[in-house]
């Protein structure tokens, strides 16, 4: 078993990094978390900080204001992190790409292990998306 | 001068249209300043808006704001509208209508979760985002989506609502009613909310219209602004329904205009289904030939206020200058006023009450010491000393 899997063996704690998103993604993670979905039960939940935290969950597009704080986030968590593009913003900039403030998308400033597409992706995709990751 | 610490929060507000840097100035634990800082979450809207065409455009102000997805289409259409001069079908108008009123409930439902939340009422935030799923359920059978809607066009909307599916929706609709009576109850009789928000968070008449505050935040200062009623667009002028005001310029006032405006908005759809079954089914749009050179105004009433689009055009097939102006831009500075002099447990409810949304705190907010840039406590802790707060009111009762 290799360390990566190691880690993740149990319940996935993340943290979300909102960018220059519209909500709905960041709203749509949040009702992961309520009582339909309820993804608490499979012992993921949201954590205040970085540091506690097995996956870096980054929704929005990234201008060139959080370009940097992202960066920095990502060097603040503890390694191995998996970090997951979340909606058609995180994984290629979607509608706001041709914006004259882009940073980027996510995958050119910090490696990312899986994208969830989707504008928002519904929190059917989110479920899927972890699944697919931890089966990876 | 005497030792202030200062509190920021922010600058990354997942929930909110605009993430901004507030900065609390404290004594001890009585907040004397505020100062926030806009501009983290700027996409380049308006630029990007001048390379698209007129129909592309609307794609983009959907995505303005998640939560009021129908509001900026709503205020582009009555822009566009009025440049072109393009008249609206009635049936058009109540699907309109029916989809700006859903996108109400649901934004005010979200938003009295996160408040209950913040006051250490878990369930509330549970009960309220649970009920708000029969909204999105709602939203997927009429528009096919959940949250980013795509049913305006100019000269109409996009798809119909069949007459067959009225029915189906009415049904919906009614189970929805007696869990917002729930909430209205829960919310009315408990002592304990009662203490928490009530004489919290003043802002005065003069205070509004000092600083231009519109929607329900002005509304529970007893001010009857509403765009629906002083300008009306869509079918508001075709059904029955009031502006509901308060006058306890509170905290309280302001969930209590949210709680009654619910109940409004199902009364205005359940009417305007009645009436939507009596058109011709499929006459959603006049289709437009060309938008001439002018200019238009938009506006139309978005869960938080008065949402405003400016549109020049020049002829050609894409506009020349988009302007946009959204309600929380003008409500964010009423903190000034309401924050000041009340203490660091009240500031979080005070905060969230103008519906910023506020859940930021959960993740990004420290505590520092002014002097020697120590970090005394974070969000969690911000959140945690309001339920505190409660805990002990509730003891106390």
């Amino acid at each position: 078993m290799s360390l990566g899997s190691y880690c993740f063996r149990k319940s996935l704690w993340v943290f979300h990094f909102g960018g220059a998103s519209c909500n709905n993604c960041d709203i749509e993670i949040l009702d992961c978390l309520t009582s339909r979905y309820d993804i608490e039960r499979f012992g993921m939940q949201l954590v205040g900080t970085i540091r506690h935290a097995d996956v870096l969950l980054v929704s929005g597009s990234i201008n060139r204001k959080c370009r940097a704080r992202l960066l920095k986030v990502y060097n603040q968590a503890p390694k191995p992190i998996l970090v997951v593009a979340f909606g058609a913003c995180g994984c290629t900039g979607g509608i706001f790409a041709e914006g004259n403030v882009f940073g980027g998308p996510v995958d050119t400033i910090i490696p990312v292990d899986a994208y969830i597409p989707g504008c928002p992706p519904k929190p059917e995709a989110i479920l899927a998306g972890i699944v697919k990751l931890l089966n990876k | 001068m005497s030792k202030k610490t200062v509190i920021p929060i922010g600058p990354y507000h997942p929930l909110q249209e605009e993430p901004e840097l507030f900065k609390l100035y404290c004594e001890g634990e009585i907040v004397r300043d505020i100062e926030w800082e806009t501009g983290y979450n700027h996409r380049g809207i308006e630029k990007i808006n001048e390379s698209k065409t007129f129909d592309q455009v609307f794609f983009v102000v959907e995505r303005i704001c998640g939560i009021c997805s129908t509001s900026h289409p709503f205020a582009y259409a009555n822009a566009m509208e009025e440049v072109g001069r393009v008249e609206v079908p009635d049936r058009a108008k109540f699907i309109r209508t029916i989809i700006g009123e859903l996108e109400r409930i649901h934004s005010h439902l979200l938003w009295l979760g996160l408040a209950g939340h913040f006051l250490g009422y878990n369930t509330v935030f549970m009960w309220a985002w649970k009920y708000r799923e029969m909204i999105l359920d709602i939203f997927e059978k009429t528009t096919g989506n959940r949250n980013n809607y795509a049913m305006f066009r100019i000269g109409g909307v996009r798809r119909d609502i069949p007459n067959i599916h009225i029915s189906d929706v009415k049904k919906m609709l009614d189970a929805i009613k007696p869990k917002l009576n729930l909430l209205l109850g829960a919310v009315m009789d408990d002592p304990v909310i009662h203490a928490r928000t009530k004489k919290v968070g003043i802002l005065t008449k003069e205070d509004i219209i000092d600083y231009g505050a519109v929607g329900p935040t002005a509304r529970a200062s007893g001010i009857a602004i509403d765009v629906r009623h002083d300008d009306p667009y869509a079918a508001y002028p075709l059904v029955d329904w009031k502006v509901i005001t308060s006058d306890g310029c509170d905290v309280y006032a302001k969930t209590e205009v949210r709680l009654l405006e619910m109940l409004e908005s199902v009364s205005i759809i359940d009417q305007c289904l009645d009436k939507m079954s009596h058109t011709k089914e499929g006459s959603i749009y006049n289709p437009v030939k060309e938008i001439p050179a002018g200019f238009g105004f938009g506006r139309a009433e978005a869960p938080r206020g008065e949402v405003f689009h400016f549109v020049k055009t020049d002829g050609s097939n894409s506009p020349a200058r988009h302007k946009v102006r959204a309600p929380s831009y003008v409500n964010i500075a009423t903190f000034k006023k309401s924050c000041i002099g009340q203490t660091i447990s009240d500031a979080t409810i005070i905060l969230a009450a103008v519906d910023p949304c506020y859940c930021c705190t959960e993740r990004m907010a420290f505590a520092y010491d002014y002097y020697s840039g120590k970090q005394i406590m974070n969000g969690l802790d911000l959140i945690r000393i309001s339920q505190q707060k409660t805990k002990e009111l509730k003891m106390k009762m």
